[in-house]
């Protein structure tokens, strides 16, 4: 039996968000599979649960017709992996979804959860970053747009207001259209691990295999997940030989992680210099870019 | 708090009175006696309460019973046949020697449907891959892979 005291199932999002406003001390559950285990470890202990479990309309991966992807936060980080759309358009993501946990938390966690819960080892976060994510939250009082690089605000805390629920998460095609892109977790175990180090990179090659456009974020490198913007710049514009040569050393430079029990600070610059060289190359491999 | 929850378990409907505060294991153990359902680490880590949900298979202990509603579950106890005789994957791990304690099996089994039930063979590595979602106490992994391999060879092969 788990501790709280009341819950709503909401079968809306306009009986979410009343129910939210409602209730001050009222808590979002989407998937379960964070909240439950803080509830269980008396984190959450006696708080009270708006469940948008089964919102329909915030499930699921529709491609628009002007190239947009939304992506309904309540989606599974399964039905992310294995939905047709995002095999195709943005795979990078699909796969850094299907590093999360193992599979039954795979198939009840969500996306959504992944990003709303401000935590910086959160598996799609980085990717969903460099895609330049517009994510929509809707309040009684009506909706308004964030880009997902300005939702955080601290570990553990993004910037929805008590009554405002995340509803819809828009991948524009101008951000993924052209681009390569890697994942990379780095964990002690394969599976039901959490990141020491995620690296996420997007490339879209110019002319003459000069690096056009770069996304690199990084998971576990600052208190939430974090883009590596001066690093971006200085290889802007740069061969891809170049820029292999010199993104480990630029990205050293440039973030700045902390010791914790998971590694030390030395060891994260380490792998962090080293992943972003292989996620490019891998990037720009699946980008198709002149070698 | 008690409430009714309309819901298919192992292909039978019921009605049952859960506290709104039970994890979807605690309603298949208390409310309708289905113990194969096994509470291991309750934080979704260990995987001895998976059991289906509309086909996938779920963490029970991280699924609240109220999310049941009109959905169908499957437990071990729903893999046997109308002669009460074992289901092939539950031979498969009798002939591979993949039960020690016993403790992951039925939530190894339930994966093991899942996967099953996807209707094509897989390679040594996707298994494992699939199988990461369990902890066996006994670490008797090699031959849980390989009853998860005979089965899926047999009934997909």
């Amino acid at each position: 039996m788990f501790d709280f005291e009341n819950i709503v199932l909401a079968a809306s999002v306009e009986e979410a968000v009343a129910a939210l406003s409602a209730n001050e001390k009222a808590i979002v559950i989407s998937g379960g599979t964070d909240v439950l285990i803080k509830i269980r470890e008396g984190k959450l202990a006696g708080c009270d649960l708006v469940s948008i479990h089964d919102i329909p309309e915030l499930h699921g991966v529709r491609l628009t017709e002007d190239g947009c992807i939304h992506i309904g936060p309540t989606t599974t980080f399964a039905e992310l992996t294995n939905s047709p759309v995002i095999m195709e358009r943005i795979p990078v993501l699909g796969r850094a979804a299907d590093t999360v946990g193992g599979p039954q938390i795979r198939a009840m966690g969500t996306v959504g959860g992944n990003i709303s819960n401000g935590v910086t080892s959160a598996d799609t976060a980085t990717t969903l970053l460099n895609l330049e994510a517009e994510l929509t939250l809707t309040s009684p009082a009506g909706e308004r747009r964030v880009n997902v690089n300005d939702y955080y605000l601290g570990a553990g805390r993004v910037c929805l207001d008590h009554a405002e629920l995340l509803t819809d998460i828009c991948v524009k095609p101008e951000n993924y259209q052209g681009f390569g892109g890697c994942y990379i977790k780095y964990a002690m175990r394969n599976a039901m691990d959490i990141a020491t180090l995620g690296t996420s990179c997007l490339v879209k090659p110019g002319k003459g295999g000069v690096i056009d456009t770069l996304r690199l974020a990084f998971g576990v490198a600052a208190p939430v997940p974090m883009r590596a913007r001066n690093t971006e710049q200085a290889l802007t514009g740069k061969s891809y030989a170049e820029a292999l040569e010199e993104i480990a050393g630029l990205v050293r430079g440039e973030i700045t992680p902390r010791t914790s029990w998971r590694a030390s600070r030395e060891f994260r610059l380490q792998i962090a210099g080293e992943n972003a060289r292989r996620a490019l190359e891998a990037a720009w491999a699946e980008a198709g870019g002149e070698v | 708090m008690l409430q009714i929850i309309k819901l298919t378990v192992n292909g039978k409907p019921c009605e049952i009175a859960v506290d709104r505060r039970w994890s979807l294991a605690e309603a298949l153990r208390q409310a309708l006696g289905l113990t194969s359902v096994k509470k291991g680490c309750e934080v979704g880590e260990c995987g001895a309460c998976t059991v289906l949900v509309d086909g996938k298979a779920v963490d029970s202990c991280l699924y609240l019973a109220l999310w049941a509603e009109g959905k169908s579950v499957v437990t071990v106890e729903g893999l046997k046949s109308g002669d009460n005789d074992l289901h092939p994957i539950q031979k498969a791990f009798i002939e591979e020697c993949a039960v020690q304690c016993g403790f992951c099996t039925p939530g190894l089994i339930m994966s093991a449907v899942e996967i099953v039930g996807e209707g094509r063979v897989y390679s040594r590595d996707e298994l494992r891959k699939l199988l990461s979602g369990h902890l066996c106490r006994c670490t008797g992994y090699e031959n849980i892979l390989n009853a998860v391999e005979r089965a899926v060879r047999e009934i997909n092969g």
